[in-house]
């Protein structure tokens, strides 16, 4: 029976309807741009895409938009995991702290980044600093209440058994808490990454000269619907290229976890 | 001097959400010789674990005090080894790790630490596993990885809550045998709570019969029987005589619990 709950399913059959929805959704889409049931002008079929793509890279160096792009989420990203990742730790595992800041980011996490962008571009320019810092404003403040529940639902009897072993309380914290949230802090990030690629697009659209965002821009002034659609695509594809990597590296680096 | 003095010890948690307090235990006393092994043994609710937690210093006692050497015991340390009767292995360790776990936080060098890892890894029997995360283990393997961690921190005291609780009975048979069996050559000072009653005196010089709640200690019956102690003591006369007297003493403390249930 296909339809019993929880009931795992075979790595090949995995693969294979992955696979089909992607097949599928090639098949809808090419129907109806060669079946001709929707202008060309608003969607072009998949073939005249790639071919719009293969010009995107061959003529109109778009691997340098992709590449600040990247440079952007990544760097951003790194800043805001860099301030996060600590102070989320040190909320989960000292209540005093997660009392002292947690009513303040709770409030913060609301504040959605791309109304800052106006602002940011007041503050810091359209430069780069602009751009790091909507991705750091957009992921910093989800990251810390992400990671202090994680560090603060470690398990209490492993805590009172590193206790009758002598451990002290930076012992708890080193030896007990950070290990046990690792993974999950790692999938924490992971998730967060995702929405930092939300955020460079719509800091790229507004005010940026680079990037795939500014391409995406560039492209709706000139009806392109061809290089939209690809400069979409193409995010999706190293989304799904680095959710892939950070898998990996889990279980290469956590195999007790999984 | 008694290694360990429980004196006048009682636990009063405070009423949830404005409700009453419970009394968990009352006030208790108790003195545990040197090299002892006494068995706490009592229906489930009556205070037994707090107890065992209070001489941790997991717990704190609301009156009281417990002398570990003549010294108030305070924080939990590594002089009072513990098994619980969750798993509670770090699953991040491996069997090996778990078990240097005290040792590498006392900074002893990592060929120290590994020669104290063998002595145990043999004497409980994970030689072959020593390399395993928790997660691949039996419950019985896990828990006498829990029973290596606790000795290999040579604790003058070894605090058991239910250890074996939550294994199969075969298992929990062995285990009792492999803890006595390290008890018989090591002479540690051991406190042990159970509500099995053939555990009790299997294991025990001596058990603690404790009340209903609130508990207190009810009893203290001596348990002469020879050591090195077989399973097969089991089915002697004179464990069967202890068995039946510690069961009357049981039962008309389950039977109170019972009808005290909420």
């Amino acid at each position: 029976m296909i339809f019993e709950p929880l009931k795992p399913v075979s790595q090949a059959a995995r693969i294979a309807l992955g696979t089909i929805f992607f097949v599928l959704f090639l098949g809808l889409w090419s129907l109806v741009t060669w079946g001709g049931f929707i202008d060309p002008m608003f969607l072009k079929t998949p073939l005249d895409t790639l071919v719009t793509g293969y010009n995107l890279f061959a003529q109109f160096g778009f691997i340098k938009d992709v590449g600040i792009t990247l440079f952007r989420v990544v760097g951003g990203f790194l800043l805001a995991a860099m301030v996060a990742v600590p102070l989320g730790i040190l909320m989960g595992a000292f209540k005093p702290i997660e009392a002292f800041l947690e009513p303040f980011i709770s409030f913060a996490r609301y504040l959605p980044a791309s109304a800052f962008i106006p602002l940011l571009i007041l503050w810091a320019g359209i430069g780069e600093a602009e751009k790091l810092l909507v991705i750091f404003i957009g992921s910093v403040f989800q990251v810390i209440l992400m990671v202090a529940g994680v560090v603060g639902s470690t398990r209490k009897d492993l805590v009172e058994a590193a206790y009758t072993l002598g451990a002290d309380a930076s012992g708890i914290v080193r030896r007990v808490m950070l290990p046990g949230a690792a993974p999950q802090i790692a999938e924490t990030l992971r998730l967060v990454l995702g929405w930092a690629w939300t955020y460079v697009i719509v800091a790229e659209l507004v005010g940026a000269e680079t990037g795939i965002g500014h391409m995406i821009m560039d492209s709706q002034r000139m009806l392109d619907t061809g290089q939209m659609i690809f400069g979409i695509f193409t995010i999706g594809v190293i989304g799904l290229v680095t959710d892939f990597a950070f898998k990996w590296v889990n279980r290469k680096l956590y195999p007790w976890a999984f | 001097m008694s290694k360990l003095a429980i004196e006048g010890v009682s636990r009063v948690f405070p009423g949830v959400n404005g409700g009453a307090p419970t009394q968990a235990l009352q006030p208790t006393d108790l003195s545990i010789e040197d090299n002892d092994f006494i068995t706490i043994l009592g229906p489930s609710g009556c205070g037994k674990s707090t107890l065992l937690r209070i001489v941790a210093g997991l717990d704190q006692p609301t009156t009281g005090r417990v002398l570990l050497d003549g010294v108030p015991v305070g924080r939990p340390g590594p002089d009072r080894g513990m098994v619980f009767q969750s798993y509670t292995l770090f699953p991040w360790l491996t069997v090996r790790q778990n078990i240097c776990f005290g040792l590498r936080e006392k900074g002893m060098p990592g060929a120290k630490q590994d020669e104290i890892a063998d002595y145990f890894i043999g004497k409980t029997g994970l030689a072959g596993f020593e390399n395993h995360f928790p997660k691949m283990l039996s419950g019985g393997m896990q828990q006498r990885t829990a029973l290596a961690r606790a000795l290999a921190n040579d604790p003058k005291m070894l605090l058991l809550d239910e250890p074996f609780g939550a294994l199969d009975n075969q298992t929990r048979a062995l285990m009792q045998e492999l803890l006595l069996g390290i008890w018989e050559t090591d002479r540690k000072t051991v406190l042990f709570v159970t509500h099995d009653i053939d555990e009790a005196i299997f294991m025990a010089n001596r058990v603690a019969v404790m009340s209903a709640r609130p508990g207190r200690i009810k009893t203290i019956l001596a348990i002469d029987l020879p050591h090195p102690r077989h399973y097969t003591m089991k089915t002697t006369p004179e464990f069967s005589g202890y068995k039946a007297q510690l069961t009357e003493e049981i039962r008309t403390e389950s039977i109170k619990a019972a009808s005290m249930a909420p």
